[in-house]
């Protein structure tokens, strides 16, 4: 589904990535871990396309397309999600109309009909009530003075109504209390496919106890340092990131 | 989102920029007393009428280009402007719809305006005026049985001599400014409303405005007057051919609520803005004011998007005691159009209460100022005012300025003033357009969000163009 090889990226003159590669299959999931400031959101943003940063090598496959000929929205057509770490607001323009405008454009794209209002909006409670929001949410502008949990728990509302292919939430556990924490376990799980994968950017263990990941990956000064499987992230836990650092040097 | 996918965005064709065939008289350019004459002669108006006309163009004689607002344009040369023009077939007046040159009621259709009664929106009778003579009001007798007079300003002279006579002038004197004087002498039609006492108008009522001829200036002229306990709802929409020179446009509004009354008044104005260049486009000049009497309403909605250049305050006067006006804009700038728009609010009776929301969008290289001015007389023990005044710029090389006064000459008097400048974020787009929306959309949507609490004040039909409005002139503003 997803074929990230030597990429090299850098923002405003800044190298970041530094020849990373990976390899994610349908059905998967996959945790990426690793020290603030070595590039997990970055490679978030390039997948997706967010201006401003430059690749400088390597090449990226998602859904056998060559991601970097396309524009964000073309991504996002295709099925790449991104959870924000940092979602912004856009005042005024109410959640539900936001929704709908983008599964609408989403649908288009794939020339599936638009739902209409009724159905779209009976959708989208439930996805307000899977994520444990209110209902008043949906009349909120998008983001507009939500707490940090709960733009957490926008976002991942966001991801159950696109459906997506692939689904990359940086750091969506971060800033969760305990019950939150489990409702987003929840949702990731529900949505676990056959077609679809996760890439998962956590800082935390706590996260995998409940979604199993199928790989762990640490990422590093720009690149995967060193993958292993649910354990991994266990043995990170107890260690911290130092002597990942002296084995690679 | 780069400047340059930005720029693509904005630069949008603009719809209703179709010009038509239609054979018609038009005064060749210049204006002294003979023009007047001619105008009033054309209209067969009484000897009243063309000396109140003759006053005002005596006074505009004497009068200035105003130069205080914050637009340029090259200076206008009056005498190389027609001041009237009309279609050929409408020498003898058409008496129904059916009458009317089936070229200009293509026109309407093609902009989205159906004359023919029966598809006349539901509710919401039209009048029409095309170059300087209204077309065709529509749902006539339906009024008639409200006993609402709705008609042209034309026939209104002859038909309602002491209505017009007792209201033209009262709120806009001829002298009260330079192109109030001018459109006073030359004014060619407009609409007239008149709603009797206690009587709640049954449906919408609406203008539609259209400058066809080249060269030709347009003048309207509307009056409303709504007597005591009376409730009207008007809306005004305005449209101009592509054309490379300017066009002039320079109306007169005046609305008077008498005690307990209410009039809303909504505008969407769409003249032609010129072209990317800033080449041709309206100039639109109008003075628009409307009188309270006591424990009346006055509120006036705008969406202006067009006109290269506009210059333009709707203003309320709060005479009576408890009377209120509302003021909801949206002004959208793109390319190199100007707009100096803003409210006046005059609170002179008791406890009067005014509230001013001002959105505007300023794209491309385009320039928007808010002016308004607030001011509580002497009198006006407990008068209150809020003005909120939000501006959003899209992309970097536009300008957006913010003019507020605020006269206050009663210490019990509130004026509250909010202003806020907002961008088009980079990252608000690139969420968007990480959902799957494009560039074009997201800006439109965002665009909406922020004009939301001006389109709750329009009438359904008007806040569902109004959107689409924005999306349209907004295209080519991201890319
Ligand atoms: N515009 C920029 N200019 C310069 N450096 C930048 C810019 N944007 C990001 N960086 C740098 O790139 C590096 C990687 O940032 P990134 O956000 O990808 O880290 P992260 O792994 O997600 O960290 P965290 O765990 O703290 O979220 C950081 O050192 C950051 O300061
Ligand atoms: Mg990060």
């Amino acid at each position: 589904m997803l074929s990230i090889k030597d990429l090299h990226a850098e923002v405003d003159g800044k190298t970041i990535l530094k020849g990373l590669s990976l390899e994610i299959n349908a059905g998967e999931v996959h945790a990426i871990m690793g020290p603030n400031g070595s590039g997990k959101s970055t490679l978030g943003h390039v997948l997706s396309g967010r201006p401003g940063y430059e690749i400088t090598g390597g090449s990226v496959e998602f859904m056998g397309k060559d991601i970097f000929e396309m524009e964000t929205e073309e991504r996002a057509h295709l099925g790449l999600f991104l959870a924000f770490q940092y979602p912004v607001e856009i005042p005024g323009v109410s959640n539900m109309e936001f929704l709908k405008a983008a599964v609408d454009a989403v649908r288009e794209s794939r020339d599936e009909e638009a739902f209409d209002t009724v159905s779209f909006m009976r959708k989208a409670r439930e996805a307000c009530t899977a994520v444990d929001l209110d209902q008043a949410f949906l009349k909120r502008g998008v983001n507009e003075g939500f707490s940090g949990g709960e733009k957490k728990r926008n976002e991942l509302m966001q991801m159950m109504l696109l459906e997506p292919k692939l689904c990359i939430l940086d750091e969506t556990d971060s800033g969760l209390d305990i019950d939150a924490l489990q409702v987003v376990a929840k949702g990731v799980n529900t949505m676990r496919a056959e077609d679809r994968a996760f890439l998962l950017v956590t800082h935390y263990q706590r996260l995998l106890d409940y979604i199993e990941p199928d790989y762990v990956h640490v990422l590093a000064d720009g690149r995967i340092v060193k993958s292993g499987d649910k354990s991994l992230a266990l043995e990170l836990e107890e260690k911290g990131y130092g002597w990942l650092e002296v084995e690679v040097a | 989102m780069s400047q340059e996918q930005i720029d693509k965005a904005i630069a949008k064709d603009y719809a209703a920029g179709f010009t038509t065939e239609i054979e018609s008289d038009t005064l060749p350019p210049g204006l002294n007393e003979d023009t007047v004459r001619f105008i009033s002669a054309k209209k067969n108006e009484p000897e009243w009428m063309l000396e109140w006309r003759l006053e005002a163009f005596r006074v505009w004689r004497e009068m200035d280009v105003p130069e205080w607002a914050h637009v340029h344009y090259p200076e206008i040369n009056f005498q190389d402007i027609s001041y009237y023009s009309q279609p050929k077939s409408m020498e003898d007046r058409p008496q129904s719809l059916d009458e009317v040159d089936p070229e200009l009621l293509a026109t309407y259709e093609k902009l989205g305006i159906p004359l023919h009664e029966q598809e006349v929106l539901a509710g919401v009778a039209v009048d029409v005026v095309f170059d300087s003579v209204s077309v065709a009001t529509t749902f006539r007798e339906k009024l008639a049985e409200a006993g609402v007079l709705f008609c042209s300003i034309s026939e209104a002279v002859h038909a309602y001599p002491d209505l017009v006579r007792k209201y033209l002038g009262s709120v806009v004197p001829r002298k009260d400014n330079f192109y109030a004087a001018l459109n006073s002498a030359v004014f060619s039609d407009g609409s007239f409303v008149y709603i009797p006492k206690g009587v709640r108008c049954p449906m919408e009522l609406s203008t539609y405005f259209r400058i066809n001829e080249a060269n030709t200036g347009q003048f309207e002229r509307t009056l409303i007057v709504a007597d005591e306990g009376s409730h009207v709802s008007y809306l005004e929409g305005c449209t101009a051919p592509m054309r490379d020179e300017n066009q002039l446009h320079a109306a007169v509004v005046e609305l008077v609520a008498m005690d307990d009354a209410e009039i809303k008044y909504s505008t969407v104005q769409n003249w032609y803005p010129g072209d990317a260049e800033g080449k041709g486009g309206i100039y639109n000049f109008v003075t628009k004011r409307g009188l309270a009497h006591t424990n009346a309403k006055i509120s006036w909605t705008q969406v202006e998007t067009g006109s290269a250049v506009t210059w333009k305050y709707p203003s309320c006067i709060l005479r009576g005691d408890n009377s209120v006006g509302e003021f909801y804009s949206v002004a959208l700038t793109n390319n190199m159009q100007q707009a100096d728009t803003g409210t006046k609010m005059i609170h002179l009776g008791k406890n009067t209460r005014s509230t001013i929301i001002s959105k505007g969008i300023s794209a491309g290289k385009s320039s928007n100022a808010y002016r308004g001015l607030v001011r509580v007389g002497p009198a006006a023990k407990g008068a209150r005012n809020y003005t909120q005044c939000d501006s959003l710029l899209i992309g970097d090389k536009c300008a957006a300025h913010t003019f507020p006064y605020i006269e206050s000459k009663n210490p019990t008097g509130i004026v509250e003033h909010e202003a806020t400048t907002s961008k088009v974020s980079d990252d608000q787009l690139y969420l968007c357009q990480q959902r799957g929306l494009d560039p074009e959309k997201a800006v439109s949507m965002i665009v909406n969000g922020f004009c939301k609490e001006v389109f709750k004040e329009l009438p359904m039909e008007f806040a569902v163009e109004a959107g689409k409005l924005l999306e349209v002139s907004l295209e080519g503003s991201v890319g």
